[in-house]
């Protein structure tokens, strides 16, 4: 990182050169398995399972044609409410309670969100039987309200923890400066500091969707065929798995494809939404 | 630090011996307070109460596929759970799978990290590369590795180890550890190397380029100034990566369904079995309560590290 303000000799540059080669293919060994999965989506059933592996093959789109005929659709309904409901409901609760964090501190601070944080640290395991049975008798198994409830849950913790480290980022002089003008709490919240949150938002919601578009267990154990979300359409390959490798493929490609685009465009985000806004 | 701004925030007023500022005072407490409670109250109701049930759960025996089989047992789930082999089996797994996955993981972040740190050509193309085995949904990973990439006959690790005499070797069965951890490395690497690379870019120009001043050399440098400014953020990978591969279910589930036998089931998976393929609502609640308490000992210990992370951050 500093070598541009070394002077650049012969050698010196001949290792930069090695060491970008490493990094490349370090980073085609890692894609790679994602790139064989896209491939694959695009071959014939016969092309997909070769001794070896085929990389010459007539392309086909059947495969995505044939996951609609299966009925993809309701599944990936159900994940895009799941989805963005939970999202939604997370940042409406956890933004206020971020906002009383960071900004309006209440007393015990520190103990609020250590009582956050350790609802995430409770495993989903041992909470999973007792929502299993209640949900049974309240009739709210196979119900899309039931994971937009979890997953909310679920995220609660890291919306609040990441919303607070943004707005405590808001200098104190700022919001003086809006009381000092005579601004109402309302002016002062949408017009001085939703601005300078706003890529704290994105950054949270971006969060928010990807473990809920990914949640698996929840959606296993409490839905069948109502409610099912997108990573119980790729099950369902399992029962004939080996047999249809291509279709599993575009499948998958097919699920992973709206969190995968969402990361890349917000890979600054991810890495603060990931350590939950302690790294910036 | 923001418990004083809160107590000196209201005006204590000596002078006047009327009960209204403590009444003003006391409004004024729940002013603040109110935005938090909503979100509060959701993670009680949906977190803290089910636990309390799951508690009352591993006080009963109670099998669901047997209406009215429920009954108090007191304490006897619990030793039968400690008496169950395949239950220590599963602990076990769960510690070799957490740690191996978290470990391999970070050392191979710490590398990556290294390198996505320099200037060169296609820097964000290799590092947007790297970040997607963390994207894609994890049951799809877990089904390409599976099929596409372990299968004996037509996976291509066969493929590319064949030259090594590797031949039909069945991975996910003759190995079904090894091939659950190299699913998850594969996963969680990027988490570790972006926050490692985050780490990397915030350490300070001036210090490094006194290191090359005062002659150190590049391991040296990296050994006595780049490795202590890591260690936070190392500590906090390791911390919130393990958080989530402890509850690891998915790659079990569609690789290995735990097995051979019970060679691969890790906690999560066990208690998944027997609630809801052997409906056994009392053992598995009881289990549950064992993970918590487990969680508990490691997690305190993790918040704790947490928390002096985040202390650094707010000065």
């Amino acid at each position: 990182m500093t070598t541009a303000a070394v002077a650049v000799t012969g050698p010196r540059r001949r290792s930069a050169a090695l060491l970008t080669v490493l990094t490349w293919i370090i980073g085609i060994v890692f894609f790679f398995p994602v790139l064989w999965m896209v491939i694959t989506a695009f071959k014939h059933e016969a092309d997909a399972y070769t001794d070896p592996p085929s990389l010459i093959f007539t392309p086909t789109l059947e495969q995505f044609r044939a996951l609609f005929d299966a009925g993809a659709w309701p599944y990936f309904l159900n994940s895009l409410f799941a989805t963005t409901m939970s999202t939604l409901l997370v940042l409406l609760l956890a933004v206020p309670a971020a906002y009383a964090l960071a900004i309006r501190p209440v007393k015990k601070t520190q103990d609020v969100l250590f009582f956050f944080i350790s609802t995430k640290m409770l495993p989903v395991v041992a909470v999973i039987v007792p929502i299993y049975v209640i949900a049974g008798r309240i009739g709210a198994l196979d119900n899309i309200w039931t994971l937009v409830v979890l997953y909310t849950a679920m995220n609660l913790p890291i919306a609040v923890w990441m919303m607070r480290s943004f707005l405590q980022e808001i200098p104190a002089e700022v919001l003086e400066a809006a009381a000092m003008d005579g601004a109402s709490l309302r002016q002062t919240l949408l017009r001085v500091m939703l601005p300078m949150v706003a890529p704290g938002l994105a950054a949270t919601a971006l969060i928010c969707v990807i473990f809920s578009w990914n949640e698996f267990f929840f959606s296993v154990n409490l839905t069948a065929s109502q409610a099912a979300t997108v990573p119980l359409f790729l099950v369902g390959f399992m029962t004939s798995e080996g047999l249809y490798w291509a279709q599993l493929a575009a499948a998958a490609t097919l699920a992973s494809l709206p969190v995968v685009l969402a990361g890349w465009v917000a890979q600054k985000q991810l890495v603060r939404g990931l350590s939950m806004g302690a790294i910036k | 630090m923001t418990t004083d701004v809160a107590t000196t925030a209201v005006p204590p007023r000596p002078a006047t011996p009327s009960r209204e500022p403590v009444r003003s005072a006391r409004r004024e407490g729940w002013r603040r307070r109110a935005p938090l409670l909503p979100a509060l109250v959701f993670a009680i109701l949906v977190t803290q109460i089910p636990f309390l049930v799951t508690l009352w759960y591993s006080l009963n025996s109670w099998n669901l596929v047997r209406p009215g089989s429920e009954r108090f047992v007191g304490l006897s789930n619990y030793a039968d759970v400690f008496a169950d082999r395949v239950f220590r089996q599963a602990a076990f797994n769960t510690i070799v799978i957490t740690a191996g996955c978290v470990i391999v993981a970070m050392l191979l972040g710490v590398g990556l990290a290294l390198l996505l740190d320099r200037r060169f050509v296609g820097r964000s193309v290799v590092r947007t590369l790297i970040i997607t085995p963390f994207l894609i949904m994890p049951v799809a990973g877990a089904l390409v590795w599976k099929t596409t990439m372990l299968d004996p006959l037509f996976g291509i690790v066969n493929f590319v180890l064949s030259p090594f005499g590797a031949g039909d070797y069945d991975w996910t069965s003759s190995a079904p550890l090894v091939s659950v951890i190299a699913a998850l490395v594969w996963q969680w690497t990027p988490f570790m190397a972006l926050l490692v690379l985050a780490g990397l870019q915030s350490q300070g120009r001036d210090v490094l380029e006194a290191g090359q001043i005062d002659g150190a050399g590049a391991v040296r440098m990296f050994r006595s100034i780049t490795l202590p400014h890591l260690r936070r953020y190392i500590e906090l990978g390791v911390l919130l990566g393990a958080i989530y591969v402890v509850n690891t279910f998915d790659q079990i589930y569609i690789m290995t369904q735990g097995g051979p036998g019970t060679a691969s089931a890790n906690l999560p998976f066990y208690i998944y079995q027997r609630a809801f393929l052997g409906f056994d609502v009392g053992q598995a609640a009881a289990m549950g309560v064992v993970v918590v308490i487990g969680t508990i000992v490691v997690a305190t210990l993790a918040l704790r590290l947490l928390f002096r992370s985040f202390a650094q951050e707010d000065r």
